[in-house]
């Protein structure tokens, strides 16, 4: 299958989305491995979906939660529970504080991720097999078409990924993420 | 990745299962607790349709206020986050409706979303400056690049994009069909990438505006 620029321009979308049939997804590549012109749209767009998709576009204005809250209280009824609640909540609290405390004692720290607002990678399975880049912040499933520099991957276990310091891809580790 | 974005933790479900049922059996107060990982992700629908702080605010506000009172009608089988997005954006449309509603001009995108999207600038824009997001006038600068583009690319973009919702959830936010979002969002990724890839790219330092039909940098 021979595709022309236009065909390109037309399946990016797609084709980063994973949804395109595997015979035209070769042909996609085998194109932009050739042109310049496409090969600087796709890593163009490909990085605005990176941008934008980071946490760090959330961000709210300051105060903007205290001002929530104080919404939130002005406008909802008073808790039947909220005394009961606020007796087991510091109940709570404390237990937690104290396990917390038990735990650091015995349990190595977590590595530094490479990434500080990424989200560790806690609900991925260990022994997995991952891809990661060698001056990346994320590992990724093998193929997932958001591995930068593809010339330097490693594949490791999320286990030893995790380890380093990677946190996992938002896309394609998605269904792992605690906001997923 | 079809499919991925409507997963979802099952740890993260049961606890939100747990508050939903402990605030609809009185204790209203865990509320905030419930919606405040998704605080973030509600302004920032609201800000996308609204173009507005002040507003923007307001409406994340009237949300929050409105998944609370009809809490009841939330059901189990789609995501706590999906559901208030989905209030947030209705909101947010009918505040955008409420103003326009006395003006003599009617709120119609004129952008032709048939044919195909040509790109205009080739420049070459191979790492990503991930690290730049630190810096708070690039993300203005997305910001202000977001705005520029028409209400029907800009909601996709950011259901998908930003809020990470999957197609299918998309379209059904914004009533539409799943051939649209994806129209729209192809559109909508590549002018992004026409507004910003010279820039970011390239070596822009400072501030700029989108003026209509003029490059940023």
């Amino acid at each position: 299958m021979v595709v022309t620029c236009e065909d390109v321009w037309r399946e990016i979308s797609n084709y980063l989305e994973g949804d395109v049939e595997p015979s035209l997804r070769l042909a996609l590549e085998e194109h932009v491995r050739g042109c310049t012109r496409c090969a600087a749209v796709l890593d163009g767009t490909r990085n605005v979906i990176q941008l934008y998709g980071d946490e760090r576009m959330l961000e709210v204005p300051l105060g903007f939660s205290r001002r929530l809250q104080d919404r939130l209280e002005e406008n909802m009824p008073r808790s039947r529970r909220r005394f009961l609640g606020w007796i087991v909540a510091t109940a709570a609290a404390s237990l937690v504080a104290g396990v917390i405390e038990v735990a650091r004692a015995s349990i190595p720290s977590r590595p530094e991720l490479r990434s500080e607002l990424a989200q560790p990678g806690n609900g991925v399975p260990l022994d997995m097999q991952v891809v990661v880049s060698k001056d990346g912040k994320t590992f990724h499933r093998s193929g997932c078409p958001f591995i930068h520099d593809k010339a330097h991957v490693e594949t490791m276990t999320a286990r030893e990924a995790i380890h380093e310091g990677y946190a996992p891809c938002v896309r394609c580790m998605k269904q792992y993420l605690s906001n997923g | 990745m079809p499919g991925e974005a409507t997963s979802t933790d099952p740890a993260l479900q049961f606890y939100e299962e747990t508050l939903i049922r402990r605030i609809r059996d009185g204790e209203h107060d865990l509320f905030y607790e419930l919606v405040r990982p998704y605080e973030g992700r509600v302004y920032s629908a609201a800000l996308s349709i609204l173009r507005n702080e002040h507003d923007a605010e307001d409406v994340s506000q009237e949300a929050v206020l409105k998944a609370f009172k009809h809490l009841r009608q939330f059901r189990a089988e789609s995501r706590f986050s999906t559901w208030l997005i989905q209030i947030t954006v209705n909101e947010a449309r009918m505040r955008i409706r409420k103003q326009h509603a006395h003006m003599t001009e009617p709120i119609t995108d004129h952008e032709d979303e048939e044919g195909n999207y040509m790109p205009r600038d080739f420049a070459d824009w191979r790492e990503i400056p991930s690290e730049t997001l630190e810096r708070k006038e690039v993300r203005q600068l997305l910001t202000e690049a977001l705005a520029s583009l028409g209400e029907k690319y800009r909601e996709v973009f950011v259901l998908r994009d930003m809020e990470h919702l999957s197609i299918e959830e998309t379209a059904q936010t914004l009533g539409i069909t799943t051939a649209s979002v994806k129209t729209r969002l192809l559109r909508a990724r590549l002018m992004l990438r026409d507004l910003l890839a010279p820039g970011l790219g390239g070596n822009w330092s400072s501030r700029l505006s989108f003026e209509k039909g003029t490059k940023p940098w």
